[in-house]
């Protein structure tokens, strides 16, 4: 469905059924150069169980208009205006690597607005390093090739996402470049450069950890290159979160969409 | 295997889609020779139904073995996915009715496998689709051939029979400009020679029983989607593809390009195509198929090392008026084959024998290790006579009017020792020079 959020038409994925504001609400928040369509499963599930879904397009990210916020204070502020203009008080918030970061922030921004937080395939800090951020603004194209290599742990992971005969190493690539095109087609920017940037300089988020108020899940791939499981230990434990560490790499959703479905259920109605 | 950049083609070939199986340990794949797949519980079947889950429900729609195929193919293409279909013809059936139905519209180049030019000329006709045939290189053609109600363009890679080499980059920017989608059937060439993503293509297929498989035991196709088409942008633009960017009642009213933004095509040929027309592919045939593309990097070297030799053989023979090969110099499409085939281009092409339809006979009897087949992309090596066989009911000017002459010989070369295959055909030249 689509929103007017701060000026701007805003994009979500609402898993199939038209959106209820009366029923608990989840919101989905996709990671760099990504959109809504990595939940698309998930949200199709929870919408298909009692629950309203937004799976979001973050500003300047494939459906969503306007250009991508400068950091992850100002995307949550984002968020929760998105949440606003949906008519919705209170949701879970669900967000999967930068956007693990933006649901964060939203939760301690508004405490009494989330009710559960998950982060996917976090950490934190969420460095870059200098040599990827190099590469991401002067061959952004050779980035995503590598970042696409990192990201998924194997070339067999059944049973393939969103169905079988989907090659993940080639989607998720397409995904990013898609991505990366429009943004460059309709803003003229480096999206890929952008949205690096933004996980590489947050700092706040042991700050955010102190006021968050809800229950605090991690799900993590045990073989996950890009946001390594040890990378999470001081954020996991400020926020008492309960981590479950799934078999996959970075790209969960798409890796083991059956596990991190069976995390979210025990994390969302547990 | 995760690293700082995918694995290379030959690792591909052998592991794209694969593991060694979880359920027995078992190192080569499985075949599952099983119409069905059990439900753990009855919200597990629901929610499959509904595409909540991914999964295997009944072996029409995917099957473990058969979704192998479908990786591993779409990975040495650099697509996103792929799905096997009964046949090459199976393919491009369900390329074409994934995005067009009645009063659509195709521009086809003129220079086709038979069977693909019979679908379009003359079996989609009769259900309201129509077609026009452009020459290949004819790049104003393809343009000026465009309607409102156009739904893709579709050539070879290389063309049939003379081996016109498809310029992808200039016919997919056409496409492109217009809003439509470049499909491109590849055949000839497979990924290790070609990847037509890389050039601008859109869907790619195969048939797959000829240079995949390699081994001549099977019938199969496939159909890889890059993922890179926006067909939300061209819905918006030129109201086309609504069956991508608009709900489907035949599916819970699911609108597949908010489904999945790289997927929705397969989506659609799958939750549609393979369901509807049910044209789908065994698991057995599939590890078949699987098989050959464990060696296919080797095969399609030595394919075109052992074609290379022939054609040398063949251009120098005083038997031997032409030879139509796009690497050498005089092709009409030797200057882009250079540009987009420069690892070779394949081991299908045809030469004219000098003389009569009655010498073309005789040069066939006499061949001794190529076999007299209709059928191209076998390890052995095979030959045709189109004058005598496939095109026997035409006269010479008919034959000619198609651009074939009476004593044209298709050959497709395998993997045999390149000297036994010189001998096979000097000898059966001598012959077909004794029949003048």
């Amino acid at each position: 469905m689509k929103l007017d959020v701060l000026g701007h038409e805003a994009y979500a994925y609402t898993g199939g059924k038209t959106f209820d504001a009366g029923l608990p609400c989840i919101v989905f928040v996709h990671g760099a150069l990504h959109d809504h369509s990595p939940w698309t499963l998930l949200a199709r599930w929870f919408a298909h169980h009692g629950h309203s879904v937004l799976a979001v397009d973050l500003p300047g990210h494939s459906r969503s208009a306007g250009a991508p916020l400068a950091d992850v204070q100002r995307t949550a502020d984002w968020l929760l205006a998105l949440l606003d203009a949906a008519g919705v008080q209170q949701a879970a918030l669900v967000g999967h690597s930068m956007g693990s970061l933006i649901a964060l922030e939203a939760a301690a921004r508004a405490p009494q607005r989330a009710s559960r937080l998950v982060m996917i395939g976090t950490a934190y800090p969420m460095k870059v390093s200098e040599a990827l951020l190099n590469t991401a603004r002067e061959t952004p194209l050779k980035a995503i090739d590598m970042v696409n290599a990192f990201s998924i742990s194997s070339i067999s992971a059944k049973p393939s996402f969103p169905g079988p005969g989907m090659w993940l190493h080639g989607s998720n690539r397409t995904l990013m470049r898609r991505t990366q095109a429009l943004a460059a087609q309709r803003l003229g920017i480096n999206l890929f450069a952008h949205d690096f940037a933004v996980c590489d300089a947050y700092a706040g988020g042991l700050q955010a950890a102190a006021a968050v108020r809800c229950p605090v899940n991690f799900i993590l791939g045990e073989r996950d290159q890009m946001t390594t499981p040890k990378t999470t230990r001081e954020i996991a434990a400020a926020l008492k979160a309960r981590v479950v560490t799934l078999p996959a790499g970075h790209s969960l959703m798409a890796e083991a969409p059956d596990g991190v479905l069976q995390a979210l259920r025990d994390a969302l109605t547990g | 295997m995760a690293g700082s950049s995918d694995p290379g083609f030959d690792t591909l070939a052998l592991h794209a889609g694969a593991a060694p199986d979880p359920a027995t340990g078992a190192r080569a794949l499985p075949i599952y020779l099983s119409t069905s797949f059990v439900f753990e519980n009855s919200e597990h079947a629901a929610s499959l139904f509904n595409m909540e889950r991914s999964g295997h429900v009944y072996s029409r729609l995917s099957n473990p073995t058969t979704a192998v195929l479908e990786e591993r193919v779409a990975a040495l293409e650099g697509g996103s996915g792929a799905i096997a279909t009964a046949s090459g013809q199976a393919a491009l059936h369900l390329a074409i009715c994934t995005i067009a139905g009645a009063g659509s519209h195709i521009v086809a180049s003129a220079a086709l496998y038979g069977g693909s030019h019979n679908l379009l000329a003359y079996t989609l006709a009769r259900f309201g689709i129509t077609t026009t045939f452009v020459k290949p290189g004819d790049i104003d053609g393809w343009r000026a051939a465009i309607r409102p109600e156009t739904r893709l363009l579709f050539g070879e890679t290389l063309g049939n029979p003379g081996l016109d080499v498809l310029d992808i980059p200039t016919v997919s920017a056409i496409a492109h400009d217009a809003g439509l989608p470049l499909l491109v059937d590849s055949t000839f060439t497979t990924p290790w020679l070609m990847k037509p993503f890389e050039h601008g293509a859109d869907l790619v297929f195969h048939s797959a029983t000829k240079f995949l498989s390699g081994h001549g035991t099977v019938i199969g196709g496939v159909l890889v989607d890059s993922g890179g088409f926006d067909w939300d942008a061209a819905h918006e633009k030129h109201g086309r593809f609504s069956e991508l960017s608009q709900p489907y009642d035949g599916f819970h009213g699911m609108v597949f390009s908010e489904e999945s933004s790289v997927g929705a095509f397969l989506l659609r040929a799958r939750r549609e195509g393979l369901r509807d027309f049910g044209a789908c592919m065994s698991p057995h045939t599939a590890w078949l198929i699987l098989q050959g593309i464990e060696t296919l990097p080797l095969r399609m070297a030595r394919h075109v090392e052992n074609t290379r030799r022939i054609v040398a053989f063949l251009a120098a023979h005083a038997m031997v008026a032409r030879v139509g090969y796009p690497e050498l110099e005089g092709h009409p499409s030797h200057a882009l084959a250079k540009r987009l085939l420069p690892r070779g281009c394949g081991s299908v092409f045809s030469f004219d024998l000098k003389g009569s339809r009655r010498q073309g006979q005789a040069f066939i009897e006499a061949l001794k290790i190529f076999s007299h087949l209709a059928n191209v992309g076998d390890c052995r090596s095979l030959v045709i006579h189109p004058a005598s066989t496939t095109h026997s009911r035409m006269d010479d000017a008919a034959l000619a009017s198609a651009g074939i002459a009476p004593g044209m010989i298709r050959l497709s070369i395998g993997l045999e020792d390149a000297d036994d295959l010189i001998d096979d055909l000097k000898r059966a030249l001598k012959s077909a020079e004794k029949a003048a």
